[in-house]
């Protein structure tokens, strides 16, 4: 029993040359955004597969701003200048639709976790970090998606919206960004609490309250003295802003916004990254 | 006998896999306590031992899951704690649960996996047909994944490993939960593609006869540490003499583990129990 013995089942003369030619990997740089297209495509597949999610999850904003929207601007409640108060509201509802998406995104990871696809996922050669960024990516790909959809609703409803290309990129970059950082901070959530039900108690904890300290319904300078510094920190001010900056043309500092957006989705990415190993560790 | 260790193996080539005093433990419960293996290149392996053994701790160590320090684990010489992409880019994994994607097709499921291995857009698409073929699955290939029968996702995730051409082939129990059909079915396309490929098997699993057929040398696990390797010839033939009449790797396992049989033996706490009936009651 000394010696390990040849294979009872020799492999065929003729190897097959398509399933045995290994071919190079990629390293580097490029490796963070070709994962991030894989992935990406896996679920613009998913979505053209089951388009379900996308018409159930246009009814809430339509609710938002055909009922709330509409009602708001009738009774004048909400001081919003010169501006509407449905053109004020719309770029919130984008905001917040994006939000509503990705703060659930913990909850995909740990049923991927649960059915073995991340499992599966993390023994490829996709660095922890891609994989966070790509599925962060990916939750951007659903919200521009329905952020497109709410922009025709509230094209419908007469909100008087830019139509330039460049602000409407500049719109779709932002809720990739605000999107990418939601879905980190939920899949750090998940790194953490490693459990879904945990996680949708806390998702439901954190959503409204990060929706109500938002600039997404209200200007800041009408909430309470405590609230503002609040408002102040929370990444959703600043994905409404930006969005309301380049949709209906509101003052705001642009550069800000998008910085704070960018710097808050990278350090989401590193955190979540960090997180993430704890998930498969069993 | 009791350890891999224990042997000296001339072979002058790199082993495939090659792992010395591997130890995890979760918390105070020590789920691999000191294995030793060495994986002959173009073999098939079987770690073979009850749920909870330390089959799964064990190869989500060797995967990369799971930290392990240097020196514990080499896949064709690289250790995983030091060059974790490059034991990567050589292994193929199957996990226990039904991994494939149900919301996607089976072409796409491994088209992804081709995508995410790097695999030439030139040859994408011929190499995915070519390891759906070989798991006798692209008639089917363009249904989604949520149709196939369990035995078909498992055949499904094989083609997802096989496309990126691993030198070596994890599977951790590829037939659990499947019915006698389906569990001849999957061993026959693992065979096949061996085969066609040579490429190195590493699988776990708790059924004594797919060890006894279809592995070339074996590893019994019982409470995280290996009680006696060979192939399954040499394993029945190091029973006493009483006890070799008839005897099957049941026997060997009774016999090295202090008397419990495979059934008595379920180690594993309620989770191992838990995760192996949900993936069985998915294969259903």
């Amino acid at each position: 029993m000394s010696v390990v013995p040849a294979p009872r089942r020799t492999a065929s003369a003729e190897a097959d040359a398509l399933l045995t030619t290994a071919h190079p990997v990629r390293t580097g740089w490029s490796v963070l955004p070709a994962r991030m297209v894989a992935l990406c495509i896996v679920e613009l597949q998913k979505i053209r597969h089951d388009r379900s999610e996308i018409y159930s999850r246009a009814i809430q904003p339509l609710l938002w701003l055909a009922v709330y929207g509409e009602t708001f601007t009738k009774i004048h409640a909400i001081p919003t200048g010169n501006t509407p108060y449905l053109d004020y509201l719309a770029p919130g509802i984008i905001a917040q639709s994006a939000m509503f998406i990705a703060i659930f995104y913990g909850i995909q990871i740990i049923w991927e976790r649960d059915a073995g696809v991340l499992t599966k996922l993390m023994v490829t050669p996709t660095p922890r970090a891609a994989l966070v960024a790509a599925k962060a990516f990916a939750s951007g790909a659903k919200a521009v998606i329905q952020a497109v959809v709410v922009l025709i609703m509230a094209a419908l409803l007469g909100v008087g919206m830019t139509w330039n290309p460049l602000k409407l990129l500049g719109v779709l970059l932002i809720v990739v960004l605000g999107s990418g950082f939601f879905a980190c901070l939920s899949m750090s959530i998940a790194g953490i609490v490693l459990t879904r039900d945990r996680l949708m108690g806390i998702g439901q904890a954190i959503t409204m309250p990060l929706f109500f300290t938002s600039s997404a319904l209200y200007p800041i300078s009408v909430m309470p003295g405590w609230l503002q510094p609040i408002s102040r920190i929370n990444p959703l001010t600043y994905e409404v802003n930006g969005l309301r900056a380049l949709l209906i043309g509101s003052a705001t500092n642009l550069p800000l916004d998008l910085g704070v957006l960018a710097g808050s989705a990278v350090l989401a990415v590193a955190v979540a990254s960090m997180l993430m190993p704890r998930l498969v560790k069993g | 006998m009791t350890t891999e260790s224990a042997e000296t193996t001339e072979t002058a080539e790199i082993p495939a896999l090659e792992v010395t005093g591997l130890v995890y433990a979760y918390k105070q419960n020590r789920a691999v306590d000191g294995i030793d293996l060495r994986v002959a290149p173009g073999s098939v392996y079987g770690l073979l031992g009850p749920n909870g053994a330390g089959k799964t701790t064990a190869i989500r160590a060797i995967t990369t899951l799971l930290p392990i320090p240097a020196g514990m684990v080499r896949v064709f010489g690289r250790d995983p704690a030091r060059d974790q992409m490059g034991v990567r880019r050589s292994l193929g994994y199957v996990p226990q649960q039904l991994s494939a994607d149900q919301g996607l097709t089976g072409r796409e499921n491994v088209t992804n996996f081709a995508r995410l291995f790097d695999v030439p857009r030139s040859v994408r698409a011929a190499k995915v047909e070519r390891a759906l073929d070989a798991v006798g699955l692209l008639d089917v290939a363009d249904r989604m994944a949520s149709a196939y029968s369990g035995g078909m996702v498992r055949r499904l995730e094989l083609a997802q490993a096989l496309v990126s051409s691993p030198r070596l082939l994890i599977l951790d129990e590829p037939t659990i939960g499947l019915d006698p059909i389906a569990r001849d079915s999957v061993w026959k396309h693992i065979a096949e593609v061996r085969a066609a490929t040579g490429m190195t098997v590493l699988v776990t699993t708790h059924y004594m006869d797919e060890a006894e057929e279809h592995c070339d040398r074996i590893s019994l696990m019982h409470q995280g540490r290996i009680q006696a390797v060979g192939s399954p010839e040499e394993l029945i033939a190091s029973l006493p003499d009483s006890r070799r009449d008839a005897a099957s790797l049941e026997d060997v396992f009774r016999y090295y583990s202090g008397g419990a049989g495979l059934d008595e033996a379920v180690e594993g706490g309620m989770r191992d129990v838990r995760s192996t009936r949900a993936t069985a009651n998915r294969v259903r």
